[in-house]
């Protein structure tokens, strides 16, 4: 069945990888290499909220609704129509027995109107909704909850739309609403009240699109290895799933800020179960058993990107140098000691992660992680992601930051089993990534080629674009 | 540090062969009550030394799981198996105390609930 999916107008790139992992989740089945259907309506722009997809079932729809941050609703399309009178056709053509049970004398209704790019009077939307008096409702009308709600949604043709991509053409849809979101979840959630924060603490709506692509749900173990304040797992334990964290760094896991104010205090806030265990680790150099695989069904993360906060391995600049043979600490120094740790690039940090993925993710697990990426004047252009035999990428959704750089949110599923043959091959293509990533960053690192200072230029051609008035079409910025 | 965890770790020094399981000194020992979701311990089950548990559970004080690993199939039938499984794998917390290589005798500190696996610059 085909149904209307109105998303809200933000964060491009992250809302169809949503729907399908959502949907995945719900039981849709989607075939190996496929994904869901998708068609445009007629005259719009990939970027336009207005989606058709194929489910097979209305549930699964209310499911992906109610569970989706991007998603403002999913409707049956009754009609559609450049003007009223095509309107009017479109939906008299609509088959009897998919709208009849839906207008019973015992049920209530209401029709709401809701326009984009422009703005009606109480006057105007009143008439619009009387136009409709050729379709049989036979039930009441109830405002506050009704059995049915209808949504008669319209926009026009205009150049500039309030930074939605101009439509070409006047439409005008009319649907049964199947699904919508819960709006209650963002700003129950939202940093802004969090107990404990950090510097790169996630924000809410993004832990939370970050755990619908993992498919994070009860009866599951999801795993952060750089835990630091919490914020993933939260989300993740909120749709249910039990949680574990590790953090190199013990003061963010152990200590927090305090008794009351640490990753603990965050899931007591919400009344959510505690993480099963946090630790610290390096992933660099792991505590697991050997023998110990596939224990978790998805790894959530945001790796330090080495632009506002760097990664750490073990070892100490100097050792992993090699200037100083690693030291012995003397045996009363032993209990307090804080080992010295190193500079943890952002490839190897990957690669690692791939490594711990690859082995203790279980079959068809998810691997969901950010990747920064560096912008030129056009765009991100061609990128190369990281890569393991392990692995399919199923999704890439790209983050805005700034001019400079953005970053990407990954999703990888296992599908092939963890053996030594692989971790070869793996290692084989890290060490090919490692070499090609060091030629695209020009110092070095991305921390410097983010912070770099603009050359005066550039700030020549700036300058011409900021005497330009006209709102341009955001695109991607949303 | 509950003993899903423990069961996890083992000592990684470089050199080490048989670094688990890792031996408990219990300093606190405290329980928490945590929701019993039979689809989790299902899915754990497969996953679990089971030596390891009983004997961490016993350095915890708690004696009650049987000494062989029972077979899958009590975990549909025996709900009081469980239980017990849900009690000792979840419900057991070590606050402070210690978890001991076997081989080496090196001691990884729990504070607070939190191990702390970190290798000294002259072990990695």
């Amino acid at each position: 069945m085909w149904f209307l999916c109105v998303f809200y107008h933000r964060l491009l790139d992250f809302r169809k990888p949503e729907v399908e992992a959502l949907a995945e989740l719900f039981g849709e089945e989607i075939a190996e290499n496929e994904s869901l259907q998708w068609r445009l309506p007629e005259h719009h722009h990939n970027d336009t909220p207005f989606h058709f997809v194929q489910l097979s079932s209305e549930e699964i729809a209310r499911n992906i609704a109610k569970r989706s941050i991007l998603v403002k609703g999913m409707y049956e399309l009754w009609g559609e129509g450049t003007c009223y009178e095509e309107l009017k056709d479109s939906i008299q053509s609509y088959p009897d027995f998919r709208k009849l049970p839906f207008l019973t004398s015992g049920s209530t209704f209401r029709i709401s109107v809701e326009t984009f790019g422009k703005a009606l009077t109480f006057e105007e939307q009143k008439n619009r909704i009387q136009s409709l008096t050729y379709i049989p409702f036979e039930g009441r009308v109830n405002l506050k909850n009704p059995d049915h709600n209808f949504f008669l949604m319209e926009m026009d043709e205009s150049e500039e739309n309030n930074g939605l991509q101009p439509i070409l053409q006047r439409r005008i849809f009319f649907g049964r609403e199947v699904g919508f979101a819960d709006r209650k979840l963002l700003p129950t959630f939202q940093l802004k009240s969090r107990t404990y924060l950090g510097p790169t603490a996630m924000d809410a709506e993004m832990a939370f699109l970050m755990a619908n692509q993992a498919k994070a749900t009860s009866g599951k173990l999801v795993y952060d290895p750089f835990v630091g304040t919490g914020s993933i797992l939260v989300s993740a334990a909120r749709f249910g799933a039990m949680t574990m964290g590790a953090d190199i760094d013990i003061r963010v896991v152990r200590d927090g800020r305090g008794p009351d104010c640490n990753v603990w205090s965050n899931f007591k806030q919400y009344g959510l179960p505690m993480p099963v265990a946090l630790l610290r680790m390096d992933n660099n150099v792991t505590p697991w058993r050997s023998g110990l695989k596939e224990m978790f069904d998805a790894i959530i993360c945001d790796p330090p990107y080495g632009v506002r906060a760097g990664g750490r391995k073990s070892g100490g600049r100097k050792i992993l140098r090699g200037t100083v043979d690693p030291y012995t600490v003397p045996e009363d120094k032993r209990t307090d000691h804080i080992p010295s740790t190193g500079a943890y690039s952002l490839v190897e940090c990957v690669h690692d992660l791939l490594h711990l993925a690859a082995r203790m993710l279980v079959m068809k697990g998810r691997l969901v992680f950010f990747f920064p990426v560096l912008r030129d004047e056009n765009g991100s252009g061609e990128v190369k992601f990281p890569e393991h035999p392990c692995f399919k990428l199923v999704a890439v959704s790209e983050q805005i930051l700034s001019s400079r750089y953005s970053r990407v949110l990954l999703t990888m599923v296992k599908v092939e089993p963890y053996s030594e043959e692989i971790k070869e091959a793996a290692r084989l293509m890290h060490l090919e990534f490692r070499e090609n990533h060091l030629k695209w960053l020009e110092d070095g690192n991305i921390h410097s080629s983010v912070f770099k200072s603009i050359d005066s230029s550039q700030i020549n051609t700036d300058s011409k674009t900021f005497k330009d008035p006209k709102p341009k079409y955001r695109g991607k910025y949303v | 540090m509950r003993l899903i965890t423990h069961n996890m770790l083992s000592c990684n020094i470089k050199g080490v062969a048989n670094g688990f399981p890792l031996l408990i000194e219990a300093g606190k020992v405290i329980e928490k009550e945590v929701d019993f979701n039979p689809d989790f311990l299902r899915h754990m089950f497969a996953k679990i030394e089971w030596k390891a548990l009983v004997e961490g559970a016993r350095s915890m004080g708690y004696a009650e799981l049987p000494e062989d690993s029972p077979d899958a199939t009590v975990l549909d039938s025996d709900e009081s198996f469980l239980k017990k499984l849900h009690h000792a794998l979840l419900e057991l917390h070590l606050e402070e105390g210690a978890l001991v290589c076997p081989e080496t005798g090196r001691k990884f500190p729990v504070n607070k609930g939190i191990p702390n696996m970190l290798l000294h610059e002259d072990e990695v």
